[in-house]
């Protein structure tokens, strides 16, 4: 766990950085730093492997205060990612990955065995090993400053802005990723962020702070969405949060309908359309399983030329409906 | 000019061997002394301003005053070669010592930042990512030192020590074409190999670089 204890950053020419800002940011999970620019978030982070040294308070990981560290020794054991990679220019990707296992004191052989297959961990083909950064597009580059993040296999990241500075195709791609190593290894992430989507996406915890250095609110995803501190907040996390907090859940406790003879089903039972005249068949518009989440539910309700959702079963056989009516009254009485 | 190559051959090669020794040496020596200074002058900020113009000035004083002017000070003969070594070696530092601190400067603050957070301690971060990163500046420094040196090392024949610079001293005393020819074309040749030298040695030891600038 890393806990900021009323931390302070005042800067010497009088700005206030960080304003008092306590929190505790649990272990094994991600935790998102994210707020407008100049909000302190970038600063907070750095304070955690003491790039930055707070003005008062204290930062503490598992309960050691970082400031009695050893700042390199400490860094060591922390892992750290930035927007662009910051890779070195002049080490191939294999080298990059390998310097903090080197620092360590492994040997060049054993710290590049490990770096190839961390390589593979993080989606690079081994062919890419022997290449430099500059031969790399900016997705690669990300994907190798992951690896040499997790080469040591340390408990603690730390991410400043690690995906921004790639396409959205890419940064999808790399988000999809990031989840998938995550759920795997299960570090203590503080990652910065300006997009609150890719907070929401990606955070366990998500901490919003607002200028001055201030934290506005803390919470789950859900709990952001569904039930923002303050305007400022709401304003911030946006104003589809109501469609968007359906994500968070899933279509298994949604109520469903038995199958209507309007539906048109083929002989294995997967419905082919709605049946809305005499010779007029429309395509459904897609169907969810109980694993889907709500906010599919609510899309193919919208979308279906009835206004009716179609739930299959593991083999695509139609086995419910869910109008859109219904769903309504489920997300109402769900409320409470 | 062949004829007069084998009747003093062995006269030509001591000159080269001296102009050789005389242009290398002041560059090990001044690029051993200009890295902690540039690097003084990227560590300690408002240094960088009068190491720029300090450097600027002592390049600027005419080599032969520096020839003649060094003895003086340093209590050697007129007629030693150390003359020569030292001043060709503050020529080397005043044009190095900036090249260093430009090359430095010249690393991408995110890479420096990078590695301070990785958890490179000062001194190894500067030996294994801030130098490697500014060699290619550095080594363009190298080759402009070297070849200077190369050039300047004749100046010393007119106070009779400056390697294939004895060539053209003789050949004006003589009023005989013969060994300037030889003189220029050595000095030349020589430059010329320096140059090539440390071209190749820049290949080897920056690979990297030849992938720079195709980024996507």
């Amino acid at each position: 766990m890393i806990t900021f204890d009323d931390v302070v950053k005042v800067y010497p020419g009088g700005g206030t950085a960080v304003d008092h800002v306590s929190l505790e940011l649990p272990t094994g999970k991600t935790t998102v730093f994210v707020g407008p620019s100049g909000c302190g978030k970038t600063t907070s982070l750095r304070m955690i492997n003491r790039m930055i040294s707070p003005t008062s308070g204290r930062v503490l990981i598992d309960g050691q205060d970082v400031a009695g560290q050893d700042e390199a020794l400490l860094r060591r054991g922390i892992g750290y990612v930035i927007q662009h990679a910051g890779l070195f220019p002049h080490r191939t990707v294999l080298d990059n990955v390998a310097t903090v296992p080197v620092l360590l004191g492994k040997t060049r052989r054993e710290a590049r065995t490990a770096a190839l297959e961390l390589l593979e961990r993080v989606g690079l083909a081994p062919e890419f090993a022997k290449r430099y950064p500059a031969q790399l597009s900016g997705g690669q580059q990300q994907r190798v400053g992951v690896a040499r993040a997790l080469a040591a296999d340390p408990p603690v990241m730390l991410m400043d802005e690690p995906f921004s500075a790639v396409d959205p195709v890419v940064r999808e791609q790399l988000h999809r990723e990031f989840l998938r190593l995550q759920k795997d290894l299960g570090k203590t992430i503080a990652m910065v962020t300006h997009d609150i989507d890719e907070a929401i996406k990606l955070g366990d915890v998500v901490v919003i702070f607002r200028q001055g250095g201030v934290v506005a609110q803390v919470g789950t995803p859900q709990e952001l969405l569904a039930d923002p501190a303050d305007e400022f907040v709401a304003e911030f996390v946006g104003r589809d949060r109501g469609l968007r907090s359906l994500s968070f859940d899933t279509a298994a406790e949604l109520p469903v309908l038995p199958v209507p003879a309007e539906l048109v089903l083929d002989e294995a039972g997967r419905p082919l359309g709605w049946k809305t005249g005499a010779d007029d068949v429309r395509p459904t518009g897609g169907t969810f399983t109980s694993a889907d989440t709500l906010r599919l539910v609510a899309d193919l309700a919208i979308l279906s030329p009835v206004g009716i959702a179609v739930r299959v079963d593991a083999d695509g056989k139609a086995d419910g409906i869910t109008p859109h009516h219904d769903l309504a009254d489920y997300l109402a009485a769900r409320r409470g | 000019m062949i004829t007069y190559l084998s009747n003093n051959s062995e006269a030509v090669l001591a000159a080269l061997r001296q102009h050789i020794w005389l242009a290398l040496l002041p560059v090990l020596l001044g690029f051993v002394i200009a890295l902690p200074i540039g690097y003084l002058g990227v560590r300690v900020p408002w240094l960088y301003h009068p190491l720029v113009n300090v450097a600027g000035v002592l390049y600027s004083i005419p080599s032969l005053a520096l020839f003649v002017f060094l003895p003086v000070v340093l209590g050697t003969k007129i007629l030693s070669p150390l003359n020569i070594v030292v001043a060709l070696t503050i020529y080397t530092v005043a044009l190095l010592a900036r090249t260093v601190a430009d090359g430095l400067r010249s690393v991408d603050p995110l890479i420096t930042e990078s590695a301070t957070a990785m958890g490179y301690r000062r001194f190894r971060r500067l030996v294994d990512v801030e130098l490697p990163v500014a060699l290619p500046v550095i080594l363009a420094g190298l080759r402009v030192a070297t070849v200077a040196n190369i050039s300047l090392v004749s100046v010393g024949a007119l106070i009779g020590v400056g390697g294939l610079g004895q060539l053209f001293t003789r050949g004006f005393q003589l009023f005989y074409i013969e060994p300037i020819l030889v003189g220029i074309i050595l000095s030349v040749l020589l430059a010329g190999i320096a140059d090539g030298v440390i071209v190749l040695i820049q290949r080897a030891v920056t690979p990297w670089t030849r992938f720079q600038g195709g980024r996507a």
